[in-house]
């Protein structure tokens, strides 16, 4: 059973008459309960694929089922059933907080009642309860983004989809906003699809990730299989000069692939490599080199990062893609 | 707690068919709301028509004389012409207030509920429209010492037939600002370029009956037209056919206004 079904699901734009293939046919299927980040750059197909996923695109081909409804035959139906928090602010800028979040209950079909306790729920656990009667235009960022929250939380929705959820917020509310999605998920099993361009959020929050460059998918795992398949670990190493070319030999023989590079000053020289599983085969290729006469003078590990992966899979840096 | 229903029922619940009424009753209410939580905007809306009237009445009996007016008063005359006018600035400026809610993403957000795309634009024109009901019996009230003739009853019928062609005419401004997204300047220029001569080519501010032929023939290609003839005649306290045409020329543009405000929301959006 899936919550959404996608089969070569393709969105084309033309720009200036030329066509732009914004998603490339992508399938995707996510099962109830699960949370499943959308990981790439800007320009990736990550919000298109979203925005056809909760009706506000119509695909140019191909076909999508969310939450059983397909979103063209019934793109009503699909709405209903889901709950979208968007990039941009939700909130209409003249409003008070309170009555967009009761209005949003009313839309969905809560009685006045139900809308307005629940809006006094979200606001006490998004920290706005004291902005009840403040208008949108005066709230700050961070506190229009939690409004935002809010909102899409209204009718408590067993499919969620965020785009770009934490974008402009800080630290302290980024870490807010993920312990309110996750209490929700852990209390009723929710599903969660959102987009994000910090791979780090994809990388703590999802157990999911599907990388996404060029409106197709191109990787889709968990984040440490992603990590461990297809990154490996960082490993630096310092040698005395002399012993150098007994330690080439030795990582040669340890790292499966990838060049190993080499940095040689004042008498030492560092090598660096990706080594797949590279914490676990450390500590024997100390060993070695202690044994071969040649001694490792220092030794540096750092565990992979999805930037790391999507370089591999790339030959791009997610980071210089996402500030553009 | 953050992801409790206050109901049972709430989480995932199946909803019946939706119904149009309801859903352009919450759209329509949740606009109200800007005024309501606002009220110095409806008096100076209130005020707006009883300057003009003030103003531009007393101009008008003395420049065009009165067998122009049909042998009516200049008040009777011009009264329901002002009323119309009201209507067509207030619901053709629908969009307007769209155009903030395009800029920042409130009007995604509701375009993600399930509220229903014809009532988007019902309950929008609608909101332009309430005032209205308020203004044109607030104005006839004022009138009355100064010779106006108030039939209620009539004047009701009227306001209701200007709803619906305000909801044709709040559909098309909606899409308007649909199709001026990021150029927010071709809204107004569309707006303010159509909206001048559809007024005088319809005899609200002077009669046409004193112009020249070709504007008489113009006229008859203008739905405002009959919608003036029509207040015209209910004012009057009297309904014959001008008021059939003026409610047909409502229909109608009620009906191409929603189909083609509805095409112009689904064109991009399923």
């Amino acid at each position: 059973m899936t919550v959404i079904h996608t089969k070569k699901l393709t969105k084309t734009f033309t720009v200036k008459k030329e066509t732009v293939e914004a998603v490339k046919g992508v399938d995707i299927d996510v099962a109830p309960g699960e949370l499943v980040a959308f990981l790439g750059p800007n320009g990736a197909g990550k919000s298109t694929t979203l925005r056809m996923l909760t009706t506000l695109l119509k695909p140019t081909s191909g076909s999508a089922t969310v939450a059983g409804v397909d979103v063209q035959k019934d793109p009503a139906g699909v709405r209903a059933r889901i709950g979208y928090i968007g990039q941009g602010n939700g909130g209409g800028h003249s409003y008070r907080v309170i009555d967009e979040l009761i209005m949003q209950g009313r839309f969905y079909g809560m009685n006045t009642s139900d809308s307005k306790a629940r809006a006094e729920t979200l606001m006490a656990s998004l920290d706005l309860g004291d902005l009840a009667k403040r208008t949108v235009i005066k709230l700050s960022g961070g506190q229009r983004r939690r409004m935002d929250v809010a909102l899409g939380l209204m009718h408590s929705p067993g499919l969620l989809f965020l785009d770009e959820p934490s974008t402009g917020m800080d630290p302290q509310n980024r870490a807010n906003l993920w312990e309110h999605i996750m209490r929700m998920r852990e209390e009723h099993g929710t599903t969660i699809v959102l987009t994000t361009h910090y791979m780090d959020e994809a990388d703590s929050m999802s157990e999911r990730v599907i990388v996404i460059d060029h409106g197709t998918i191109i990787a889709d795992d968990t984040a440490s299989r992603l990590k461990a398949n297809l990154a490996g670990d960082l490993l630096a190493v310092e040698v005395a000069a002399g012993s150098a070319s007994e330690v080439r030999g030795l990582l040669g023989r340890a790292a499966a692939e990838g060049d190993i590079q080499e940095n040689a000053y004042d008498g030492v020289v560092r090598f660096r490599l990706r080594l797949a599983q590279g914490a676990r085969l450390a500590p024997g290729l100390l060993k070695e080199m202690h044994d071969a006469g040649a001694p490792a003078q220092s030794l540096e590990l750092k565990p992979p990062t999805l930037d790391d992966v999507f370089l591999e899979l790339t030959g791009r840096s997610l980071r210089e893609g996402a500030e553009v | 707690m953050i992801g409790q229903a206050v109901s049972p029922g709430v989480v995932l619940q199946k909803r019946g068919p939706r119904s149009v009424v309801t859903d352009t009753w919450f759209v329509f209410w949740r606009e109200m709301l800007l005024p309501l939580r606002d009220p110095f905007s409806l008096i100076f809306s209130l005020i707006q028509p009883l300057v003009f009237l003030g103003l531009f009445g007393p101009l008008l009996g003395s420049a065009v004389g009165a067998p122009a007016f049909g042998g009516q008063s200049t008040l009777q005359w011009f009264l329901p012409g002002v009323v119309v006018m009201i209507a067509l600035f207030g619901t053709s400026m629908t969009g307007s207030n769209l155009q903030y809610e395009l800029m920042t993403g409130s009007y995604e957000r509701i375009l993600a509920t399930p509220l229903s795309r014809s009532s988007l634009m019902i309950g929008r024109a609608l909101k332009e429209w309430a005032p209205l009901v308020v203004q044109g019996l607030l104005i006839s009230v004022v009138c009355i010492p100064f010779g106006f003739v108030f039939h209620p009853l009539h004047v009701l019928l009227g306001l209701v037939i200007l709803g619906i062609f305000g909801i044709g005419l709040g559909a098309l401004s909606y899409a308007l600002a649909l199709v001026s997204q990021n150029k927010e300047w071709i809204f107004w220029g569309v707006q303010q370029t159509l909206l001048f001569p559809l007024m005088i080519l319809s005899g609200i501010m002077l009669p046409i009956e004193a112009g020249p032929g070709w504007m008489k023939v113009a006229s008859l290609f203008n739905p405002l037209t009959y919608l003036v003839n029509a207040e015209r005649e209910l004012f009057a306290g009297r309904i014959g056919m001008d008021t059939m045409w003026g409610l047909v020329a409502a229909v109608v543009t009620a009906a191409v206004g929603l189909v083609v405000g509805i095409r112009t929301i689904n064109r991009n959006t399923n």
